[in-house]
């Protein structure tokens, strides 16, 4: 592969029905390039739980897929409060997610544990007031 | 177990997706909390939930299950169901609760698909 494939996406914060809709792109475009089924499934779940992190916490944001020789690299971009504590946040079940979010069907305290689960390296930069970058590589 | 059995087996009206009624599928899995299953399910291929809203079908969708279950007759939007049709998810409506869906299907050899 020559220059690689990079893919970027507004996310737009505003509405909470449509988050996820980036990754269902991304799900289509990799799909296209001819990924397996399960690098598809990591990199598009990974990028689905942070996209819904970045309508519930930082009113969207701008996420970039890059498509590189062995990896798949994801970056998720926002404005946000940032992340007071990142360890704590990397626990399963500890959310700060609002309780109408609940209501639908996410912030159980699973999106950032879910991102590294399914990714091979994630790297958390956040700055409380300036924003959060979460970078993820899914190897392949 | 094929699509159109589970229809059966819950009474369930489809709303979508007809035309893979008679796909197979080896387990499900039923939940209302979308981050439980993008963590804990795996080739999973059945969905049941009390949750109604986009986000069911593009989980659905993340995990590449090929069908939705709404229990006790919950109906989903038109834009919910162009999605589904999208992604080529079969949906279905069924009148039972939650507890006595997933205990039929479970019941009749529909398992987790987790060891």
């Amino acid at each position: 592969m020559g220059e690689p494939l990079v893919f970027t996406y507004n996310v737009d914060g505003g509405d909470f029905t449509s988050a996820g809709q980036a990754s269902v792109m991304v799900k289509k475009n990799l799909n296209q390039i001819g990924f397996s089924p399960e690098v598809i499934r990591r990199v598009s779940i990974a990028m689905y739980e942070g996209e819904i992190n970045m309508v519930i916490h930082a009113d969207g944001g701008v996420a970039t897929v890059k498509v590189d020789d062995n990896c798949i690299e994801i970056v998720l971009a926002d404005k946000g409060p940032g992340i007071a504590d990142v360890e704590k946040a990397m626990q399963e079940g500890f959310s700060t997610a609002p309780d109408e979010v609940r209501g639908l069907g996410f912030g159980a305290g699973m999106g950032l544990p879910n991102m590294k689960r399914y990714t091979d390296e994630m790297s958390i930069d956040s700055t409380v007031g300036v924003g959060t970058t979460i970078t993820m590589k899914v190897n392949y | 177990m094929k699509i159109e059995i589970i229809r059966d087996l819950l009474n369930a009206d489809v709303l979508c997706g007809e035309d893979r009624l008679s796909n197979d599928v080896l387990s499900a899995c039923g939940s209302d909390m979308m981050s439980d299953v993008l963590a804990y399910v795996k080739n999973q291929a059945v969905l049941l939930t009390g949750l109604v809203n986009s986000q069911v079908i593009r989980t659905a969708a993340m995990m590449d299950m090929q069908c939705v279950v709404f229990v006790r007759s919950k109906m989903p939007s038109e834009e919910m169901l162009c999605l589904a049709k999208e992604c080529g998810i079969t949906v279905m409506t069924s009148p039972m609760r939650m507890y006595e869906a997933c205990g039929k299907l479970y019941s009749e050899g529909l398992g987790t698909g987790i060891e």
